[in-house]
Formats: C-alpha cells, sequence, structure tokens
C-alpha cells in the first residue's frame, strides 16, 4: 500500500543546529506508528514539519500521493493531517460540544446555529470516545483525558487521514489509556494513519505496529516493533551501541575513570575533601537507617516520599556532601519534576525534603535556597535568565541580598563577585555590561552557574546543565561539576547524555513513570545497567512507597537485582 | 532601520527630541528664554513628573497603575480636610492614604493574581468617588505654609520643583543601587526566574504599588498647593494617561524589565514642551492631543520587545 | 462538582441575581422607589451606557479592551449634530462612517503589530478627543440637531420610554444573536478564550480582532448620535470616563476580564445594576452621587476577586484528586 504521508530526506536547520538531517519517513493508511527518541533528536522539529508549522529547507513532503508544503497548521489539518498536542489545544472556557464542532456548527433557520442539534450531535459523538457528560459544560471543568478525548474525537471528525498524537497518555488514567488505546485501534481499522510519540515504551509495544527511533536528527532505525528487544530500542534511542557501551568515554570529567567499569577505590583522583567516597560503594549498599551518620557525612539533602499526581509515585533522593548525585530515566520519567519538588518550585501531594537535617517549608524557592540548595532549571531562557538584566546583573540576583547593606547594593562587592566567577567559568562577554540575551547558550549557562555559586549553596541541583551548548563549554561546565563536588558541593546531576551520567555521578538513581526504578552505585554504574534499569519492565502493580524513615531504600526488590547482575 | 540605529533612537531619541524642540523654540518662539515662561512650563509638569516615576517602576514590572489620577484627588481631598491640625499632618495623612490605595491595588494584584490594569481600574472609580464624597465641592484654603510650599522659590527655583529633582534622585537611587530597584527590574523582566532566584516577587510587587501611591499622592498634594484649592473633582484626571505617556516615551518598555528614570522625566519634559510649543505657534489644543497619540503608538511600536516569546 | 456549578452560576447569573436583590429591597425601602417613573428614568438613562457596554462586551470576551469608546461617543455625538443638517440619514451615516473608520484602524493595528489593546485604544481616547476638538473649533461650537426625524429619534416616547430605550433593547437582542448563534460570536469566544488553539482550529483570528473593534466604535458612535437627537445637540464636554464605566459594567456582568466568557445579558444587568445603585442613592437624598462611584468601584473590585478566587478553584478541581 502506498503511503498516506511521507518524508523523504527532510533536513531542518536552526541557528547553530542541524535539527534535521536528511529524515526519510513513510506513514502508510491503517498503520500506528511510533515515533520515539530523546530529548533534541528531532522528533517535535519533524512533527512541526509534517503539520505546516515549519517549512523543511531539503528534502520532500508529499502527502496521499502528491508533494505538499503546508503554509500553516490549519493548511495542514485541512488537507487532513490532525494533531492531538501534549496540552490540550482547545478553548477551556468553551463548551465541550462548541469546541467539537466549532467552525462547522449544525445551522438551523435564518443561518443561526442551533443550539439543541449541535449538543446532540456533540453527544453522540463523543460517546463513541467513551466520554459521557454534559456537552454544556465548559471543556475545562472535564479531566485533562475527557478533555483529550474531545480533542481527539475533533481531529478525526474533520476527516482526518492521518492523526499525529504528542505524549497522548501523559496525563491520563489508566482506564482513560485503555480507552485511547480502543480508539485508536479503531482508528486503525479505518485506514487512518496514526503516528504516535511517547516515552512509555509499554504503551508503544501495547499499540503500536511500526517504530522509527530519532537520534541527532536522523534516523536511527525503522522497523515493525513485535520483535524488537526493549533494551536494543533503548539503546537506539540513547544511541548507544550495546557492544560499545563499555567504551571510552568523551566528557570532561576527570573523577571516574574513562572506561568506567570497577573503580578501585585506591586508584581513584579524589581530592581531599571527598575522601569518603573511598567507603562509599560498600555504604551504599548497606542502606540502614542511620548509616549515612555513621558515615560521618549527614546528606545534605534528603528527600523522601516525593509525591505528585501524574508525575511523581513516592521518590526518594538523597544527597551527601562531595558527592554528585545522577538522576537517570527517560523523557517523562519525573527527573525535573524531583528536582524541582526539591527546591519547592513544584506543589507535592506528598513528601518531605531535609536540607542537612532541616526541614524545609515547602513552596517557597527562597527558603531552599536559604537553607543552601540550588537548582540550576532545565529551561534557560523561560525560568533562567533575566533577558533585559546584564551579565553582572543576572550573576548577582540571587546573591543580592549576601551583596547588600541596608538593602543598598555595594556594586564594589558585587564586582568583586562577578569578576570572580566571570573568571573562574570563563564567561566570554564583552563586559560584565553586555546583556546576557546576546550571549552565547554557553555562555548563558555559566552566567546561571555563577548566579548559584554566588549564593554559596551547600547543594546544587543540575537540570540538563550541557544541553544545547556548544562542545567546549560543554567540557569546561562538566569539569567544574567535578572541582564543586571536589570542594564538598553536593550535585544531583539530570542529564539524558548517558555517558555524562555515568562519567560524572558517583551514583544514579533511575527514574520510570515517577518513581525510582534502581540505585546504581560503584561498579554498577554503566550505561549498560541504566538501559537496563530503564527497560525492565515495571511490576503490575507498584508497592506505595515507604514514607517518611530515612535511610531506608524504598526499592528493595529492584535494587539488589541489578547490583546481582553486574557481579555475574 | 538598522539594529543599531533603532537601539540609539530607542535609547536616546527622547533627549534628541527635546534638544530639537527647545532649539526650535529659542530660534522661532517668541519670550521662550525668558525665566518666567521656563518656570511655568516646570512647574505645570511637575505632577507629571512625580507621578511618572511611580509608574516607571510600576511599568518595569510589567504591570500598570490607572488609579494615580484618582489617589492625587484623594490626597487633595484628605490635605484639606486635615488642615486644621497643621500642614504637616495634613500632608501625611494625604500621602498615607496614597500609600494605603497603593497597598490595595499592590494586593489584589501580588497575592490575589488580578491583572494590574483591572485592579487599578477598580481603583480609579472607586478611588475618585471617595474623594469627591469626602470634599463635594472645591474648598479654597488659607493654610500659609501650604500656599508657600506651592508657591514659593529658593534661588529662583519653585520649591515643588525642587522636590520633583529630590524625588527623580531618590528613585533613580532606589533603581540603580538597591537591592529592591534590582529586584524590581528582574520581576519586570523574566517573573518565572525571579521565583526560582529566591527574590520575594509578591513583596516587592505590594511595594512598587504602594511607592506609586504615594507618590501619585505627593504630587495631589504638591498641585493643591499650587491651586491654593482643593478640588478632588477634576485634578488628576487623565493623569495615568499623560504619566504613562512619559514612561513610554522615555523608552521604557511596557513589557517591563528595564526601567529608565532619568529618560521618564525626559519623556515628561517633552510632551509638556511639545503642547507649549503648539499652543505657543497658536495651533490648537486638538492638535496636540493629537499629535500625543501619535507620539504614544510610535514610542510603544518602537519599545515593545522584538521576537520575545 | 456541585461548588463548581455553583460558581458558575454565580458568575454568569450573579449580576441579575444581584440586581433582583437591589430592586426588592429598594422597592421596601423607598416608597418612591418602585414607581414607574422612576423605573422609566434609570432604563432611559442607561440605554446610552448599555449600547457602549455591548460593545465592550464583544471585546472584552475576544480578549481585548476598548478605551477609546468614550471619545468616540462624544465624536459620534457631534458628527451626527453637524450631520443633520443634510438629513436624518446623514446624521446617522457620519457618525457610524467615522467612528467605524477609527474602530477599524484600531483593530488592525492591535491585529498586526501585537501592541497591546489598552495601549492602542488609549492612544485612540486621545486621538479621537483631539479630532472632536478639531471639527468643533476646540469645544467651542455646539452644533444644533437641525433635522427634526432625527431630534425624534432621540425624544420620540411610545409606552412611556423614549426610542432609544428600544434601539437599545433591540441591540442587545440582536448581540445576543450574534454572540450565541453565529460563527463569529464563536469566533470571538475562542479568539479571547485561547487565541493559539483558536488558530489551529481554523478561526481567523485577525479578522475576528478587527471586526470586534470595529464593531465596538460602531455602537459608541450609535450611542452618541442617539444622544445628541435626545440632546438636540452635540454636546463636547460629555464622555469623560464613560469607557470606564462601560468597562466595569462588563465586568460586574459577569465578563472575565482575561477574555473567552461571559455574555450580553450579563452586560445589561450589568448597566441596569450601576442604574438602580445611582437611583437608590439619588434616594437617599443626603448621599451625593459621588457615592455611586464608591460603590461601583468597590462592586468592581469584589467582582474581580471573586472572579480570581472562582477561577482559581475551578482549576484546582480539574487537576485534584477526583
Amino acid at each position: 500500500m502506498d503511503p498516506v504521508l511521507e518524508a523523504k530526506g527532510i533536513s531542518k536547520r536552526f541557528p547553530g543546529v542541524l535539527a534535521l538531517d536528511g529524515v526519510s519517513l513513510a506513514l502508510h493508511p491503517g498503520e500506528v506508528h511510533a515515533l520515539v527518541g530523546e530529548n533534541g533528536a528531532g522528533k517535535s522539529t519533524l512533527i512541526k514539519v509534517f503539520t505546516g508549522v515549519y517549512a523543511p529547507d531539503g528534502g520532500e513532503l508529499s502527502f496521499q500521493g502528491r508533494p505538499a508544503a503546508f503554509g500553516t497548521p490549519l493548511e495542514a489539518q485541512r488537507a487532513g493531517i490532525s494533531t492531538i498536542y501534549q496540552e490540550v489545544n482547545l478553548v477551556p472556557m468553551m463548551s465541550v460540544a462548541r469546541n467539537l464542532l466549532l467552525g462547522r456548527e449544525p445551522r438551523g433557520r435564518l443561518g443561526v446555529i442551533d443550539a439543541a442539534v449541535m449538543n446532540g450531535e456533540a453527544e453522540r459523538i463523543l460517546a463513541g470516545y467513551g466520554v459521557e457528560t454534559d456537552v454544556r459544560r465548559p471543556l475545562r471543568t472535564l479531566g485533562v483525558g475527557a478533555q483529550q478525548m474531545v480533542a481527539l474525537a475533533r481531529a478525526v471528525s474533520v476527516d482526518a487521514r492521518v492523526v499525529i498524537m504528542d505524549e497522548p497518555t501523559s496525563s491520563l488514567e489508566p482506564r482513560e489509556v485503555a480507552t485511547l488505546f480502543e480508539v485508536i485501534r479503531r482508528l486503525r481499522a479505518a485506514g487512518i494513519a496514526v503516528m504516535y510519540v511517547s516515552h512509555r515504551l509499554d504503551e508503544l509495544y501495547q499499540v503500536c505496529d511500526r517504530v522509527t527511533v530519532l537520534r541527532d536528527g536522523r534516523v536511527a532505525h525503522t522497523g515493525p516493533l513485535a520483535g524488537l528487544e526493549r533494551l536494543t530500542l533503548i539503546s537506539l534511542m540513547l544511541g548507544r551501541e550495546l557492544d560499545e557501551v563499555r567504551s571510552r568515554g568523551l566528557t570532561s570529567f576527570t573523577r571516574r575513570r574513562a572506561g568506567a567499569g570497577t573503580p578501585e577505590p585506591g586508584t581513584e583522583r579524589a581530592p581531599e575533601p571527598r575522601m569518603e567516597r573511598a567507603a562509599e560503594p560498600g555504604t551504599e549498599r548497606v542502606a540502614e537507617p542511620g548509616m549515612e551518620r555513621v558515615n560521618g557525612q549527614a546528606p545534605v539533602v534528603e528527600a523522601r516520599g516525593l509525591t505528585r499526581r501524574h508525575v511523581l509515585r513516592g521518590v526518594d533522593v538523597t544527597v551527601r556532601p562531595g558527592e554528585v548525585v545522577g538522576l537517570g530515566g527517560l523523557l517523562g520519567a519525573g527527573r525535573t519534576e524531583t528536582a524541582k519538588a526539591i527546591v519547592g518550585a513544584l506543589p507535592l501531594d506528598g513528601g518531605r525534603v531535609l536540607v542537612a537535617g532541616l526541614p524545609l517549608r515547602g513552596g517557597s524557592t527562597a527558603a531552599a535556597i536559604r537553607a543552601g540548595v540550588s537548582l540550576l532549571p532545565e529551561d534557560r531562557k523561560a525560568e533562567g535568565i533575566v533577558p533585559t538584566l546584564s551579565v553582572r546583573e543576572n550573576i548577582a540576583l540571587a546573591a543580592l541580598p549576601a551583596l547588600a547593606r541596608a538593602g543598598v547594593v555595594s556594586e564594589a562587592r558585587i564586582d568583586r563577585v562577578v569578576e570572580i566567577f566571570m573568571r573562574r567559568l570563563r564567561i566570554k562577554a564583552a563586559s560584565p555590561h553586555q546583556l546576557v540575551s546576546e550571549l552565547s547558550g554557553g555562555n548563558q549557562q555559566k552566567v546561571l552557574l555563577a548566579r548559584w555559586l554566588a549564593v554559596r549553596p551547600k547543594a546544587l541541583l543540575l537540570d540538563e546543565p550541557t544541553r544545547g551548548i556548544d562542545v567546549g563549554a560543554k567540557a569546561e561546565v562538566q569539569a567544574l561539576i567535578d572541582e564543586l563536588a571536589a570542594e564538598g558541593l553536593g550535585v544531583l546531576l539530570i542529564s539524558s547524555d548517558l555517558e555524562e551520567l555515568v562519567e560524572g555521578a558517583d551514583r544514579i538513581l533511575v527514574l520510570r513513570d515517577g518513581a525510582v526504578a534502581g540505585e546504581l552505585s560503584g561498579d554498577e554504574v554503566t550505561e549498560e545497567k541504566i538501559m537496563a534499569t530503564i527497560a525492565e519492565q515495571p511490576p503490575e502493580q507498584e508497592q506505595p512507597p515507604e514514607r517518611g524513615r530515612p535511610g531506608e531504600p524504598s526499592r528493595q526488590g529492584a535494587r539488589p537485582q541489578v547490583g546481582e547482575r553486574s557481579h555475574e | 532601520m538598522s539594529e543599531r540605529a533603532y537601539r540609539w533612537a530607542r535609547d536616546y531619541g527622547v533627549y534628541a527630541a527635546v534638544l530639537v524642540l527647545l532649539l526650535f523654540n529659542v530660534l522661532f518662539t517668541p519670550h521662550f528664554l525668558d525665566a518666567s515662561n521656563f518656570r511655568t512650563q516646570l512647574v505645570q509638569v511637575t505632577p507629571v513628573v512625580i507621578v511618572a516615576l511611580g509608574m516607571a517602576l510600576v511599568i518595569g514590572t510589567q504591570g500598570i497603575d490607572l488609579s494615580v489620577g484618582s489617589v492625587m484627588s484623594l490626597a487633595a481631598a484628605l490635605v484639606v480636610l486635615y488642615l486644621g491640625y497643621g500642614w504637616l499632618p495634613a500632608l501625611a495623612v494625604a500621602v498615607l492614604g496614597g500609600a494605603v490605595v497603593g497597598a490595595a491595588g499592590g494586593a489584589l494584584v501580588a497575592y490575589v493574581g488580578v491583572q494590574p490594569i483591572v485592579a487599578t481600574l477598580a481603583l480609579l472609580v472607586g478611588v475618585r468617588g471617595l474623594a469627591n464624597v469626602l470634599v463635594p465641592q472645591l474648598v479654597e484654603f488659607r493654610n500659609p505654609d501650604l500656599i508657600a510650599l506651592g508657591g514659593s522659590s529658593v534661588a529662583g527655583v519653585p520649591v515643588i520643583v525642587l522636590i520633583a529633582a529630590a524625588l527623580t534622585l531618590v528613585v533613580l537611587f532606589l533603581v540603580r543601587r538597591s537591592t529592591f530597584g534590582r529586584q524590581v527590574v528582574a520581576i519586570g523582566g523574566n517573573r518565572r526566574a525571579a521565583e526560582l532566584s529566591g527574590l520575594p516577587v509578591k513583596r516587592v510587587l505590594l511595594t512598587v504599588y504602594v511607592i506609586s501611591g504615594l507618590l501619585a499622592a505627593l504630587a495631589g498634594v504638591l498641585a493643591t498647593a499650587r491651586l491654593q484649592a482643593s478640588d478632588p473633582t477634576s485634578l488628576g484626571l487623565f493623569i495615568e494617561l499623560s504619566a504613562i505617556t512619559a514612561v513610554v516615551v522615555g523608552g521604557t518598555p511596557l513589557s517591563g524589565g528595564r526601567i529608565r528614570v532619568v529618560s521618564t522625566v525626559m519623556g515628561a519634559l517633552l510632551m509638556q514642551l511639545l503642547s507649549a510649543t503648539l499652543i505657543k505657534h497658536n495651533l490648537p489644543q486638538s492638535w496636540t492631543q493629537m499629535v500625543q497619540a501619535v507620539i504614544i503608538l510610535a514610542a510603544v511600536y518602537a519599545t515593545r520587545e522584538r521576537g520575545r516569546r | 462538582m456541585n461548588r463548581e456549578q455553583a460558581g458558575r452560576l454565580l458568575q454568569q447569573h450573579g449580576a441579575v441575581m444581584v440586581l433582583a436583590l437591589l430592586v426588592l429591597a429598594g422597592s421596601l425601602a423607598f416608597d418612591s422607589f418602585a414607581t414607574p417613573e422612576n423605573a422609566a428614568s434609570v432604563v432611559v438613562s442607561s440605554s446610552f451606557l448599555a449600547i457602549i457596554a455591548i460593545g465592550m462586551t464583544f471585546v472584552i470576551i475576544g480578549g481585548g479592551i476598548d478605551l477609546s469608546v468614550g471619545s468616540l461617543f462624544v465624536l459620534g455625538g457631534v458628527l451626527a449634530a453637524y450631520g443633520s443638517r443634510h438629513g436624518p440619514l446623514a446624521a446617522l451615516a457620519l457618525p457610524l462612517a467615522v467612528c467605524g473608520t477609527v474602530g477599524l484602524l484600531q483593530g488592525l493595528v492591535i491585529a498586526r503589530t501585537g501592541m497591546a489593546p489598552f495601549i492602542v485604544t488609549l492612544a485612540g481616547l486621545l486621538g479621537v478627543r483631539g479630532l472632536m476638538l478639531a471639527i468643533s473649533d476646540e469645544g467651542a461650537t455646539t452644533y444644533l440637531v437641525e433635522d427634526r426625524a432625527f431630534a425624534a429619534l432621540g425624544q420620540g416616547e411610545l409606552l412611556g420610554l423614549s426610542y432609544p430605550v428600544y434601539v437599545t433593547a433591540g441591540l442587545a437582542l440582536a448581540a445576543m444573536v450574534l454572540l450565541q448563534r453565529t460563527g463569529f460570536g464563536q469566533n470571538v469566544y475562542a479568539v479571547g478564550g485561547n487565541e493559539q488553539a483558536a488558530a489551529l482550529m481554523g478561526v481567523p483570528v485577525a479578522r475576528t480582532k478587527v471586526l470586534v473593534y470595529v464593531l465596538s466604535a460602531l455602537l459608541a458612535g450609535l450611542a452618541g448620535a442617539l444622544n445628541a437627537a435626545r440632546l438636540s445637540s452635540g454636546v463636547t464636554i460629555l464622555g469623560i470616563g464613560l469607557e470606564l464605566d462601560a468597562i466595569a459594567a462588563v465586568v460586574i456582568g459577569g465578563t472575565l476580564l482575561t477574555g473567552g466568557a461571559g455574555g450580553v445579558t450579563g452586560t445589561v444587568a450589568g448597566v441596569l445594576l450601576l442604574g438602580v445603585i445611582q437611583s437608590l442613592i439619588n434616594q437617599v437624598g443626603s448621599l451625593t452621587s459621588a457615592f455611586q462611584q464608591v460603590v461601583s468601584g468597590a462592586f468592581l473590585a469584589l467582582v474581580v476577586v471573586a472572579q480570581r478566587l472562582l477561577s482559581k478553584a475551578q482549576r484546582l478541581d480539574t487537576g485534584g484528586p477526583p
């Protein structure tokens, strides 16, 4: 059968990045095609090319056998390509029926909308999607799952030939997911092509026929999903050939020996403040209450049972001084949310955070910073830099109270601090007074690091600190993380780059679906182990995590397993 | 327009425009250089300058304060009501009243999360009503101290102009040198980043509106002192427009994150000079308003953040 | 769920409920309140504000705001009086054409440049006032309405109510149909509710925005023209602050200032509410009319806070446990 939508050698370039590099992909009628890849792989760019948001720089797009060039999302939609976005893209305050039928409302006499007919039709359509509700209610009063169904119903009912679903299940209840899959199977039976984007591997295997893996803007693999091993799929996504996982590392971390096999405690180039690391592998496994204190170094950050609906399911994190704890897992596993929850930037349904043994008042970033924990956020632009201010002001921002006396800032002290950090982090700017928005991504990131170092934190949470910055800056940031840990700072490192994680971290927590799936330490810290942990089938019914008992391992089942295998 | 030319126009355009207008008047307007003319112009623009200083802070946080004119009228009402206790206590009560109105608006914005334009609109309507209830019609007063505050000069410079100049320096100091000022612009530039950096965002927002209320009340008292009469019905009508114009013409973007204090004063002077020039050359008031409209649009268009998310 | 439904009910019909309560209380407290004469006077004096507020309802539901309507109201009156020299048709056509053009320009600037509606219409407020002063010799000339037929439009009475009341009622009905039962109305809600989604759903966003400002300007001009007919002259000193009254009425009527929700019924109730408050204050006698501003300001603040809290509560409802 001829493909309904086909990309041939599509390229798309953004300033400094080649987001798509000759991507070819064919979508056939009646198939459910999974599109997977980590952050920056080019998934969203490809979707945007398909839906007319971006025009490709090179290559060809054909739809139903004819070359196609969609100027706007609307054009693509009219042609028959509908998209369900992760965040429901409807009008929240309009009624369900009006949302569903906007633009093609049934008319009565005098060409005026017939509300009764409209509502009846909406009810009829939605019944097929398992949504039974008063269609006159504003859309936003529905649960997210039902809203998503309305979006889907709307998309399909405008005579779609292709339906693209971007993370459709990210906020659905299991029952709703089941309904969604039923609908997807119905679409497949009706000859509609579905492109399904998700990080949840279980779902892919349940509902998809074929899979395309994108990595660094290229197609890493295309083929049937049945028979493709989970571990293989993950290694394709993360770009690690299974046999090559043990090959030499390329990052600038110096602490962990390249070729991260089994570092002999004695051979490590561990500077003096981290002497406790020598004993670490041992203590990691004997995780009984009170052991941390025996170890001499009380944890600087201790998070217990962090819980938030749809996002976190009882995550425990412990970071000790001088330790780099990696947080691994696929996109959407809850890494960023864990970090945000620790600094009080994400409201929690349950759980608590201790900093240096003292409980942290929830919901206040300021309190976390005062206690000594800071977060370098993932989204530099939206949550990090203040674009209208200079490099200098951006660096001084969080430390202002310390750099002022009686509310008057001391320019001299700011200058000194700014100079120290600009030199130490090698921030390349024309002058400290240059606007931060004019710097390169790498230098902006260093400015943000400087902002946090200036408040002298006890622990630093780094969320994707090297994403989207050039190679040189990346190496510098990685070396800096080492240095800081050597000086006794506790670091929580979130990274999608496995190599960075393995070589940078002393210990790694692997998250899956908002819970800790495993903890790797010592010689278990390898890319292979991380992937294996991610790939494990999650148990049917998860035990609710034990809460509020510091020191107790929360995943007694998962962790030893990983450890045992490494000794085989 | 090239990027550099655009930036130059945004940052220094207002100075250049003032210079050009001054030059034009020196050459073509008879008696323009007279001291008395100068003094009149400065005295007339004083309330706008003082109100605009507070407005600049508010706009720096990506907000707006429409209540300033009504706060002026409330201050005018309060100052005559309490003049019996002496001019200083009366002034204190008036300024306190302004601060309370500002706090109400600030609380609505910072803690309840109401849009600034709506929160201060409610105050605009209600507070002028309150002022009119307190003082239903124009009241003349004879307190010599208050009259002196409005009319006397030091070394040929009117006292109220000196006060405006001093306030300009204070606000300039706040913006440039205080922790508070840095926090204001950071919040306006990226509120989420400011929150994640541990800044007391709500408190700073509240304070900004309190300062705006304080300054507006002070402007109201000074204007009342100069008029030698309290006129809550018409005092400060539409001054929010003039103040916003001054701020915007001075190159402070409505999208926040940047505050230009001296340029704001220049913006107020420019608009004053413009209307004076048009009047002196026998062009009617209607022209002034239409020209003002065009200048506001042009200034906002020029200062809008291009390519910002 | 009950709380959410109650909230929605309060939001949509709160103004009507308060209005009913106020009328009831007024009737009990004052003998001269519940008389046909008083009712007629409230309705007549509210009709011009109602016409403007109806236009404002469209603008605000569409996510914008129009500060120029007060100036357009005055300009409309002056132009109608000026035009009445050439017959009733000119008296209506002239203000509608000019005000419509102003609305078109404002709408185009807002839709095309992405500048804030508030600042664009603020400039409109100033510019239109300048225009009005320019054609009336700086406000010195008051044009008189010379055409009898046109004057009758504002002064004629039917069943004890003057014609503008019927015009207003007709416009309100038409506006309800336009908003609830036509594609344009749906587009206005969609653009104000979620502009990005609206664009993806095929709504012509820019055109909808422009039309909304044209409609608002046309209605403001029409209100001005009718007022000129009633007063037999194009008075140049009215209309200051009228935009604020209109916005207050719309918001009190339950339309969200953030756009996307609201309706004409609420706006009419909001206008009547302001009128009844004024009337009650007059009944008390000892209170100055300035008191009305205090009450409407306080009321506005109350409504806005309530709206904010309601929307917070509703958002929590969808995000919290079932």
